[in-house]
């Protein structure tokens, strides 16, 4: 038997309206603006551009608004939104070696070509937690100094002679990239395809595992060899016009990590690397994503697969902070029905037991008597 | 080849309107007095580009996230077509880019569009970066080496 219920429009309605209500809290309190969102909570709105994978700082605030500084539900607004609109078409693939950097660290190279240039980091900061800042202090302006002319090419490229360490990752398939919006994953995927699903995937989730090679789970050795932060101009190449388009830029994070690699059957001893690009300001995600990115590489380089970062199905498959809070939240929903049924199972499992019991009992007791 | 007449570049022009923001493009049209008489062909409309990367920098292209882009087509009644591409979800912006692509195929407009639009825009733009580069270098750390022992 099946019995539809139908009720609760009432009670979600009027939900609603005291969620609004908290979210705007003390109305003594100015309500916060869009762009003080973008401009003082911008690393924020960087994670929720990078797993919502949705470039729009814009969209983002409104969605940390929106979702009370609640992150994935704020992403999860942000991954709605994106399936509303028209795809244009995919651009050309950006270079991280033309960056306008913002900051650029190697771990690796003390005086690499266009030095090490610290940028606005938490680095070397105390982590004391500042008064000032309470009382809403005007931070003083930064200084200035002349910029020196030369170039910042990537640590890869300087590092690439010799043969000592492998090259930019050339995958063999001449077709398009893969697109996991378009194609639910199979496995074992393609590179490019975990890549995506990492740049997109929970910075908790990598993180931990990320930190789990470093505790000995499929240890790989990891080195820094450049974190860059920056904005890169995209291009968009369209039918009706004879050259790639402009866009404009985006800030994004991309780390080389270096891993040193003793070798395998197929492979000989040199330094490999994993990659992380992700949007915004997100160095912590960029290096974890670099690190499951070498980790995922353990069967292409004939290593032993014997820890979860390692493991391309269960990393990939629960790296998405949208889809798992999907299926866990969905137990709070109403499942009468499903528990019902349970129920019934039970009572019936507990019956059998105390027949079992009695049964029991009786045979031993009468073994007694004898 | 261009002459100094001739103005930016198209694509030069596409990569300043785009960099634009859109209060500062909408300012300074409206200052302008350039006549804004186009017909929309398309738009303004906004849609998805997917953003490509590059495995370790240089290697096999990736797709790694989406952003929003604008687009707009538009006609002037003399006949001239032109277009507007950018990030982000300004519709007027790219209404009126498109109208200065059009506006632009009219050699006697170039020099005129550049000098009241363009050349202001592209100047802020280059300000702005310049800046910022001169920010950035001040956090540029000069390595110094202490000797130490006596050797």
């Amino acid at each position: 038997m099946y019995v539809a219920v139908k009720a609760g429009e009432a009670a979600i309605r009027n939900a609603h309206r005291l969620l609004a209500h908290r979210r705007r809290g003390d109305r003594s309190v100015p309500s916060l603006t869009l762009e003080q969102i973008t401009e003082q909570l911008a690393l924020a709105v960087d994670r929720v551009m990078a797993e919502g994978s949705l470039y729009d700082t814009g969209l983002a605030a409104l969605a940390i608004k929106q979702a009370r500084g609640d992150m994935i539900e704020a992403i999860f607004l942000l991954r709605a939104y994106r399936t509303t609109l028209p795809r244009f078409g995919y651009s050309r693939p950006l270079d991280t070696a033309k960056m306008l950097v913002e900051r650029r660290v190697s771990a690796t190279y003390k005086d690499l070509p266009g030095g090490q240039v610290l940028g606005p980091t938490f680095d070397y900061t105390h982590r004391l937690l500042d008064p000032e800042l309470a009382a809403d202090a005007e931070p003083e302006a930064p200084v200035t100094r002349e910029p020196e002319g030369d170039g910042m090419p990537r640590v890869s490229e300087i590092l690439a002679h010799e043969g000592l360490i492998e090259e930019d990752g050339t995958l063999t398939k001449a077709e398009e990239p893969a697109d996991i919006t378009r194609t639910p994953p199979e496995f074992p995927q393609g590179r490019d395809a975990r890549l995506q699903a990492l740049s997109r995937g929970d910075e908790g989730f990598l993180l931990a595992l990320g930190y789990s090679t470093q505790r000995g789970y499929g240890r790989n050795h990891p080195f820094v060899g450049e974190v860059r932060i920056g904005e890169v101009e995209i291009e968009l190449d369209v039918p009706e016009l004879d050259f790639p388009v402009p866009l404009g830029r985006i800030r994004v994070t991309e780390c080389q990590m270096v891993n040193q690699f003793k070798g395998s059957m197929k492979v000989p001893p040199q330094f490999t690397r994993g990659y992380g690009l992700v949007f915004g300001q997100s160095e912590r995600k960029a290096m974890a994503m670099a690190l499951c990115d070498r980790a995922l590489r353990a069967a292409e380089l004939g290593e032993d697969i014997v820890a979860p970062a390692q493991d391309e199905e269960f990393v990939i498959s629960h790296s998405d902070n949208v889809q798992a809070t999907g299926f866990v939240e969905h137990l709070k929903l109403p499942h009468y029905v499903d528990f019902q049924a349970e129920l019934g199972l039970v009572r019936q499992m507990r019956r059998e037991f105390e027949e079992r019991r009695q049964a029991a009992d009786q045979a031993e007791r009468k073994e007694a008597a004898e | 080849m261009r002459g100094e007449d001739a103005g930016l570049p198209r694509r030069e022009a596409f990569a300043v309107l785009a960099a634009a923001p859109e209060e500062a493009l909408v300012q300074l049209w409206r200052d302008s007095g350039l006549p804004d008489d186009g017909m929309l062909l398309r738009g303004p409309e906004t849609g998805l580009v997917a953003l490509r990367g590059r495995v370790g920098g240089g290697g096999s292209p990736f797709n790694f996230g989406e952003a929003t882009v604008t687009r707009a087509s538009v006609k002037l009644p003399s006949g001239e077509i032109g277009h507007a591409y950018a990030l982000g979800r300004g519709r007027e912006k790219a209404r009126i880019s498109a109208t200065i692509d059009a506006l632009r195929q009219k050699a006697e407009m170039v020099a005129e569009v550049d000098r009241k639009i363009l050349e202001p825009l592209a100047r802020n733009l280059r300000e702005q970066d310049e800046r910022r580069r001169a920010e950035i270098a001040a956090t540029r750390v000069e390595f110094f080496t202490m000797t130490r022992g006596e050797d």
